[in-house]
């Protein structure tokens, strides 16, 4: 069976200016973060993003990374709102297109299944539908009943990060919640697996059932490890979100001058400059 | 005294009155207090989740973790079980109009908003397909506007043009009072006032017409064990106090 890790470097390289890139996790929670600040560092752009937006959202529109965003919210969590996402709305660079949380889901079904749509209560009388005129309503060939015909949200590549993955891809969680990163596989061309741990096989089992397998290699086509490789997002039970960090982020995004400072330190350094200046970050705090 | 966090807390838990097994959901410190208080008192079937992943058998303060989990509740299976409408929601609004169509999603322009909010989140698939309530704590022409910049949660106007049959807003708390869409054609009536408040100042905070009984009754105060409930089980550290002052 083919071994599919990739350094970081390689596993992002794939990804081409222009794509469709669908990203897991949930807010601020499992994202692939390391792979997120792999892009930071590359000269890609133009991209369409589909996520449940965190800071992964607030860091890619920051950087003039996102022409369209297709999205149901972005919010850090325990911080209601991504400053950097907020002020890239307001001054109006991104194209977005915006979901229901139940139509987003919805459509990444309808990409797995290979449908153009699937019909769904949840959007009619909302304004999610004017605002996107490309969306249309099928009408029931069993009844008077009308529902939105939410198109596919098909992807071109997918970001997910698990806590455990071989090296052939079978990834797993061992939080509380999956999210809909095997959604996300599932509906995308190519997808690249981040993990806290590349084991083998054979240890898939040693610390969680095999209701904790997510999907299968057969939709993963790059397996990077990352360890941290969500932070400062939650990937329980490895780690619980940085709050601290993630305070001091929305901080410094909301002032020029904090927020130059905060990417010297953090984003224009690689992967284990991050994590140094993470330890640093702390040990300034007086933690260990 | 019985303050008016207190009041707002009990009036959200009026909202689950009749709930049988469904999920409660809430956000903020007073519908989550109220969605609790319903579940010790009158209706105890009611599922509660710790918003995260897990459906809990016990009944904490509203800042104190749950501890013994009944089910498995990750978003995916959310999302499922708010298609078969067992659910009730009590949601935020940052904006509300006479029919009760809501915003989440951002202020002003679409394409270049004043103030984004979080997004659309999930207010047209809770409106579309399940009971839903809101929660005001700053009762405000701001909030209560003629028109909303962006409909996420369906209004009863939209709702009936739309024919959502699993439609069912069920009622607004504020800080003032208590309102529901049963005025005519589906618009805001006054259903109480709290103790304390004018009707006058009710209408003037709010930035539409509002259809208003002849008799406004005042909003009911939590008996005895319900304010027990509230101050020594639910909310011993007075969270509620911080999200609803005094006027």
């Amino acid at each position: 069976m083919s071994d599919k890790r990739l350094s970081i470097e390689e596993a992002v390289a794939t990804i081409e200016s222009g794509m469709t890139v669908g990203i897991g996790g949930w807010g601020s929670r499992r994202k692939p973060m390391a792979l997120v600040r792999e892009i930071l560092r590359r000269d890609i752009t133009d991209l369409t993003v589909v996520a449940f937006g965190g800071p992964d959202v607030g860091l890619l529109a920051a950087a003039g990374r996102i022409r369209r965003l297709v999205y149901g919210f972005v919010s850090l969590d325990s911080i209601p709102l991504d400053p950097l996402f907020t002020q890239a709305r307001e001054r109006g660079d991104l194209e977005i297109e915006e979901y229901d949380e139940g139509m987003f889901v919805t459509g990444l079904r309808a990409a797995n299944a290979r449908l153009d749509f699937l019909p769904i209560l949840a959007g009619l009388g909302s304004d999610v539908l004017p605002a996107n005129p490309k969306l249309r309503t099928v009408a029931s060939p069993y009844s008077d009943a009308e529902y939105v015909a939410m198109p596919a949200l098909p992807l071109d590549v997918a970001l997910v990060h698990v806590n455990r993955a071989d090296a052939q891809g079978n990834a797993q969680y061992l939080g509380p919640d999956p999210y809909f990163d095997d959604l996300f596989a599932m509906a995308a061309t190519r997808t690249i697996v981040s993990t806290e741990k590349v084991i083998p096989t054979s240890a898939l089992l040693d610390e969680g059932s095999f209701h904790t397998l997510l999907f299968s290699r057969i939709y993963a086509s790059a397996v990077v490890e990352a360890p941290q490789g969500a932070h400062f997002t939650t990937c329980a039970p490895d780690y619980e979100r940085d709050e601290l960090f993630q305070k001091h982020y929305a901080a410094s995004a909301k002032d020029p001058d904090a927020w130059a400072e905060f990417q010297r330190t953090f984003l224009l350094v690689d992967e284990a400059g991050y994590h140094a200046a993470v330890a640093r970050f702390h040990a300034d705090r007086g933690e260990s | 005294m019985i303050t008016r966090a207190e009041i707002a807390a009990t009036a959200c838990a009026d909202l689950f009155r009749g709930s049988g097994a469904m999920l409660a959901s809430s956000f903020g410190v007073i519908p989550t207090i109220g969605a609790r208080l319903a579940r010790l008192t009158h209706a105890p079937d009611l599922l509660l989740s710790d918003g995260d992943a897990t459906l809990f058998a016990d009944t904490p303060a509203v800042d104190r973790p749950f501890t013994r989990p009944e089910g498995h509740l990750p978003y995916a299976k959310l999302f499922e079980l708010i298609a078969t409408g067992r659910r009730h929601v009590i949601m935020g609004a940052p904006q509300l109009d006479r029919h009760g169509n809501q915003n989440l999603s951002a202020i002003g322009p679409r394409d270049r908003p004043t103030h984004q909010l979080v997004g659309a989140r999930g207010a047209a698939t809770n409106t579309a397909n399940h009971a839903t309530s809101y929660f005001v704590p700053r009762h405000s022409p701001r909030v209560f506007a003629p028109t909303v910049d962006t409909v996420t949660g369906v209004g009863a106007d939209r709702a009936a043009q739309w024919g959502l049959r699993f439609h069912d807003l069920r009622g607004v708390v504020t800080n003032l009072a208590v309102l529901d869409l049963a005025g005519r054609d589906g618009t805001m009536r006054v259903v109480s006032v709290h103790p304390g408040v004018r009707v006058r100042e009710v209408v003037a905070a709010t930035g539409f017409p509002l259809e208003i009984p002849a008799d406004v009754p005042v909003t009911r105060a939590p008996d005895e064990s319900e304010l027990h409930l509230i101050r020594a089980v639910l909310d011993p550290r007075g969270l509620r106090e911080r999200e609803l002052p005094e006027a």
